[in-house]
Order: structure tokens, then sequence, then C-alpha cells
């Protein structure tokens, strides 16, 4: 697959330095496995990427728990689809590790209609000393063999091997936008613009009944699509959606087969002292997250990120400005399509800190605690080595201080809309169009 | 509403509308998203199914101006009496769109548009030219939209799609939509040089919203011979 991405290594930051050399593909999706050992990407060209946490080493401290690059492979491919004339992009829309139970990792990856299960293994040992065969695998010639011998193991280079176990296919007509595995580690869901579907991690041939099913009997009467989905970290039966207007639906499957009378519904009054004609694209929901406690959801749409309490449906009951300034420019950032953009976000391992992504390559981390919140920037040029990342600020006017960028002057093709936040330690991966960037924290304080 | 009324600018080449060096009318901005918005959803990708959220999002934005014009009694005043691009005097170029109070820097756009549709009956097309030509950045609402290599193509799309907005005076948004998958045959055509018979798969994103079947060849075969004639206009520019 491909010496040029085996080369793709990451920049470290904080307290730390590392070489750096990215030559992949426009990272579309982040995601760490659950222990925070392995952190997987995948890229508009349809591959996947893992990087893996080496160990921490007495002997060489200072270079203890940094990725590297653990195994490449291709994930999807290109396909036509020949009935509708349209290419099926290959882009990876998502991954999501299974947890793990047994010596191998499992991780699912999607592109816009199929979703792959691959098995990760490591092979570490090979078996030598056979009676039949030679070195090469070639027959002996059985006259030289004089006497018999048991094969060892004998240790060899570590060699990781990836293979696709299953193969979900034809479930979707519209794109798939989210996958999320269910706590009950057996099933897990897909969803797309109109429908949820449930499968079973073991069964590939059909989906169970699509589970949500948003889809008018009238193509011409539809104003909403679904945005993103995800499952309850504790309770199997309990997932939530999100939808285009900015409201979330709380489904048990406990209820119905078809959960399309949700259980509960999100929703935040419109504020008509901000109405315009774009007041419902801002509003669109691009992710939604539980909280690791399962008490909270936190949701993104094009402006703010939103704390929700799953036992007040009226209002959130936080709400964090990204990037405010934008306000006045929706109008050119609808039209250059900017105002689409679906930024994620990401909770920490003690759900006190958010974070999520902006243009100019910043991103912001908000502190629910304190309620301070800081912006960042993901790039060569502002992160020396070794040095704690600088706080930068954009200036909307008024006095601008040494280091301020001005609004005007946003790039708007630096976009950082995957983030990643490690289950339990404060390291962060930022992708930055084709760079990755991985930011530890290396000053043992509390989280927060 | 959205957007705020700027100061009138002293500009030698203000006269006549407001456009020109001050911020326009609230209707006419609405009018210009209005129209931004149609050719963004006719204009989708050609080979990738098109983004249906975006679409979704797209269409209701246009809802709501339709029906606020609508309820201002000026939706159904808004057909052109003549055969004339009007929608091009409408297709404002972003700078004068977004703009609320504008220093210098908002001079640039409004003479440049003064020389185009609104110099009065020219013939159809060298106008789409001027409307976004290469000194004008802020006409970034065309580049956007298409790759540097098929603005011949673009130009031929650009002619059918205000054909459309000028003939139709859509009061629904379904009939508006019932046009979407018209445009994208013809275009389809043009673009392939074949007349195919299935429906084309380009704007599938909206399936559900048209209802009609292609257009008969017929009006394909004489918008192809109005094109060439285009082609050629633009060419010797």
């Amino acid at each position: 697959m491909g010496e040029d991405t085996d080369t793709r290594k990451i920049n470290h930051s904080f307290l730390r330095d590392h070489s750096y050399v990215t030559e992949a593909d426009i990272i579309s999706t982040v995601e760490f496995n659950h222990t925070g050992e392995l952190l997987a990407t995948g890229d508009k060209g349809g591959r996947v990427v893992i990087f893996q946490r080496e160990p921490e080493s007495k002997n060489a401290p200072h270079i203890q728990g940094e990725y590297d690059v653990y195994s490449t492979f291709q994930s999807h491919e290109p396909e036509f689809d020949y009935l509708k004339s349209l290419e099926i992009e290959e882009k990876i829309n998502k991954i999501k590790w299974l947890p793990q139970q047994n010596a191998a990792h499992s991780l699912l990856s999607t592109n816009d209609k199929t979703i792959k299960l691959w098995k990760i293994t490591e092979r570490d040992k090979r078996p030598e000393g056979y009676n039949l065969k030679d070195e090469e695998g070639k027959l002996k010639d059985l006259s030289t063999v004089t006497s018999l011998q048991v094969p060892v193991l004998k240790p060899m280079d570590l060699m990781v091997e990836v293979s696709p176990r299953r193969i979900f296919a034809n479930g979707h007509t519209y794109h798939i936008n989210s996958i999320s595995v269910n706590s009950d580690c057996e099933t897990y869901m897909s969803a797309d613009d109109l429908r949820i579907n449930l499968w079973h991690l073991a069964i590939t041939d059909r989906s169970f009944t699509d589970i949500v099913d948003i889809k008018p009997a009238n193509m011409e009467d539809l104003t909403e699509v679904i945005t993103a989905s995800e499952f309850h970290p504790h309770h199997c039966n309990l997932f939530v959606y999100s939808s285009s207007k900015g409201s979330l639906r709380l489904c048990d499957m406990r209820a119905a087969a078809l959960c399309d009378k949700h259980s509960k519904l999100f929703e935040e009054p419109e504020d008509p002292s901000n109405r315009s004609f774009f007041s419902e694209i801002i509003s669109s929901v691009s992710d939604v997250k539980f909280s690791h406690s399962g008490r909270y959801m936190l949701t993104r749409d094009y402006l703010t990120v939103k704390v929700w309490d799953l036992n007040m449906e009226a209002r959130p009951i936080e709400t964090y400005q990204v990037h405010d300034y934008l306000r006045s420019k929706l109008c050119s950032l609808y039209e250059s399509d900017c105002i689409f953009d679906k930024f994620e976000c990401s909770w920490n391992g003690s759900d006190s800190v958010i974070m999520t992504g902006a243009y100019n390559n910043f991103f912001r981390m908000f502190d629910r605690n304190t309620k301070r919140d800081v912006t960042l920037e993901a790039s060569r040029e502002s992160s020396k080595p070794r040095a704690v990342l600088k706080p930068r600020r954009v200036c909307v006017g008024g006095k601008r201080r040494r280091d301020d960028i001005s609004v005007d002057s946003l790039d708007f093709t630096k976009k950082i809309l995957h983030t990643a936040w490690h289950p339990a330690e404060n390291i962060i991966a930022i992708a930055a169009t084709n760079n990755l960037y991985i930011f530890q924290d290396k000053v043992n304080s509390d989280m927060h | 509403m959205m957007f705020a009324r700027g100061l009138k600018r002293k500009c030698d080449q203000e006269e006549g509308g407001e456009v020109f060096g001050s911020v326009p009318s609230y209707s006419l901005q609405r009018q210009s998203l209005l129209d931004m918005s149609l050719v963004k959803l006719q204009l989708c990708h050609m080979l990738v199914e098109p983004n249906l959220c975006r679409s979704v999002l797209i269409a209701n934005t246009v809802r709501q101006i339709q029906e606020e014009m609508s309820r201002d009694g000026v939706w159904n005043g808004m057909v052109p009496q003549n055969a004339e691009p009007a929608p091009l005097d409408r297709l404002v170029s972003t700078e004068i769109l977004c703009r609320t109070v504008r220093g210098p820097d908002g001079e640039h756009p409004a003479p440049e548009l003064e020389e185009g549709p609104l110099q009065g009956p020219a013939s159809e097309l060298p106008t789409v030219n001027s409307t976004h030509g290469p000194r004008n950045p802020q006409s970034s609402l065309w580049e956007m939209d298409s790759p540097q290599e098929n603005r011949g193509s673009f130009q031929k799309s650009l002619d059918q799609i205000f054909e459309t907005l000028e003939n139709k005076n859509p009061s629904s948004v379904e009939e508006l939509f019932s046009d979407v998958d018209n445009s994208y045959y013809d275009l389809d055509t043009v673009l392939t040089g074949m007349m195919s018979g299935t429906k084309p798969g380009i704007c599938n994103g909206l399936e559900g919203f048209a209802a009609a079947a292609p257009p008969p060849s017929s009006t394909c075969k004489s918008d192809l011979a109005d094109l060439d004639h285009v082609v050629e206009i633009l060419v010797e520019t």
C-alpha cells in the first residue's frame, strides 16, 4: 500500500517534537480506539492509516507515548454505479472501533454506501523447522530427510495483517453519514440522509429493519434530513439522531421496531432577533456525541457547540460560540458553500472540556467548569518544537493586538472538520486538510 | 432584516438606481439571494451524486424567500416583461449582495455591472461574460461552481438556466424542481453531443423533486443551435 503513506508522521507539539512529513490525501475522519493506544485515520483516497502509541520506555523517557504508523491499508475503492451513472466516492466518511475482545483489533470503516469490518492482527512469530518443506517453502527431497523434528515458533519482525471480515453493502440508497457500535458489541447502526439501519456484526446479507425512516411518501415534501446519529454509550436500546433543522431525537428501540416515534425531541426555540434567511442552515446539526457519562449530548452547528441534558428537551444547558464573528458573513459563506461545512465535536475523557474545529486551521476548546475557552492553531509554521501552543485570537475590529488575525484574513480553505480526543488522557488528534497533528499535554496535571 | 442598510457613498458613477455606490435595496438583495440559490441547486456535480442535505437546505431557503415575497405581494410581479436577460441584472455580484457598509474596496463591482446587462438590449450572451469577467474577483459565484476547463460548457449551461429562470414563474417549489432534471438533460446532451433517452442520473439527489419527464428532443435541438451561435460569440470576444 505504500511507502508514501508509511512516511506520514505526526507533528507533536506542546512539549515535544517529532519529524514531520505528510503526503496523504485529505483526511476525512479520525478516531481513537477505546484505550487510546490506537488512532485510525481515513482519507479521501479510501485509505486507512492506523497509528500506535509507543509504550513508554524507561531508557528513553523523552520519546515515550508517541504515535507511529502501525498499519496502512486500502479500505475502499472508487466504484461506479452504472444504473445511475454516478461515481461512488471511496472517501472514508467514518471509522469506528469495536471494543477489543481478543488479541485482534477490529474496526468498521464506511464510505457513502458500503461499510466494512476489518480485523487487524499481529504476527511476530513464525514456525520454523518443517519436515517436508525447506526454508523457502519448497518441498524437500525426501531422501535427505533422516530425522524428524518438531517445528518451533521463532520470533520475526512484527507484521501487522489486516483483512476484511465483513462487507455490509446495499443497505443504503442515500449517503452514509454516521456509524455507531452498540454497547452490546453485537450490533451497530448506520445512518444516511433519510434512514438508519441496524446491523448485526455477524450478518452481512441483510440489515435488521430500518429503525428510522424519515423519507416522505412524496419526495417533493422533503424538508429535513438526518445529519448524524449515535448509540448511547451504556444503554443499548437508546440512540440519538440529529437533523438539518437543528433538532435531536432520542429513540428507544424497545418502544417499536421502527423508531419514527421518537422518545424525546430536543429542540431549541429560534431566537427571533437573529432571524435571517440563513437561520435554518446554520442551525443544522453537523455532529452529535454522547458524553462519556451518558448524561449529556454535545451538538455542533455552524456557529456554536451546545451541551444538552438528556432530561431537558426544551433547550441546551450550555451554548458556546465557536466563531460568532462569521454571523455577519453568512451571505458570502453561503455563496462559497462554506456554510455547509460539517464540523465535528469532541468531549475529553472526563466530559469537562469540549473541542471543535474552525477555519484558518484554528480549533477551539471550551472548559465547561471554568467557562474559559481557547483558540489554538494547527500548523507547522505556528508550532515550534517543544513549544506550548500559543493561543490565537480573531479580532473583529476595534482594538487589535499584535498577533491577532482579522476576520477578513481568515483562510476558509483551511478548515478543521475532524478532531478526536484520547478517551482518558489529554492527547488530541487534529486533522488539518492532509496533515495530522497530535498534541499532548505533557504536564501531568489534573484533567481539568 | 438581515442586510443592514448602509450609508450612501459619493460616487461619480452614481446615477439611477440605488445599486451603484450604495447598499442595494432589501428586495434586490433578496432577489439576488433567490437567484443564487436557484443556480446552486441546478449546478450539481457532474459525476458524483449531489449532497442531499445541502440541496434540501438550499431548497428550504428558496421556499422561505418565496413565501416572504408572496407575503410582500411581490412574487407575482417578478415575471420579466420581455425576453431580455432580465435575471442577469438581478444577478448582482456577491460584492454588492453581501455589502453592508463598505469602504473603498466596495466600489469595484458596481461600475462593471453597469457596463453589462443594465445597458439595455444587448445580445443575450455577451452580458454573461461581462458579469463575471476576470477583473471582478467577487463574481466568484461562477468560478466557484465550475472548474476553469469547463468554462465553455459552463456558459452554455448558464444560458439554459437563465432560460429556465426567465420562462418560468414557479408558483411552488415543486414546479421549480420539476425543471431541474430538464435543465440537466439539456446540459448533459450538450456536453456529450448526443441525445440520451434515459433520465439523467446527475441530479438523482433530487430524484423525488422532479415530477416532470425529460423534455422532447426537438426543444433540445433548437437550443443546441442557439448555443452554437452563442459559443461563436464568446470565442470571438
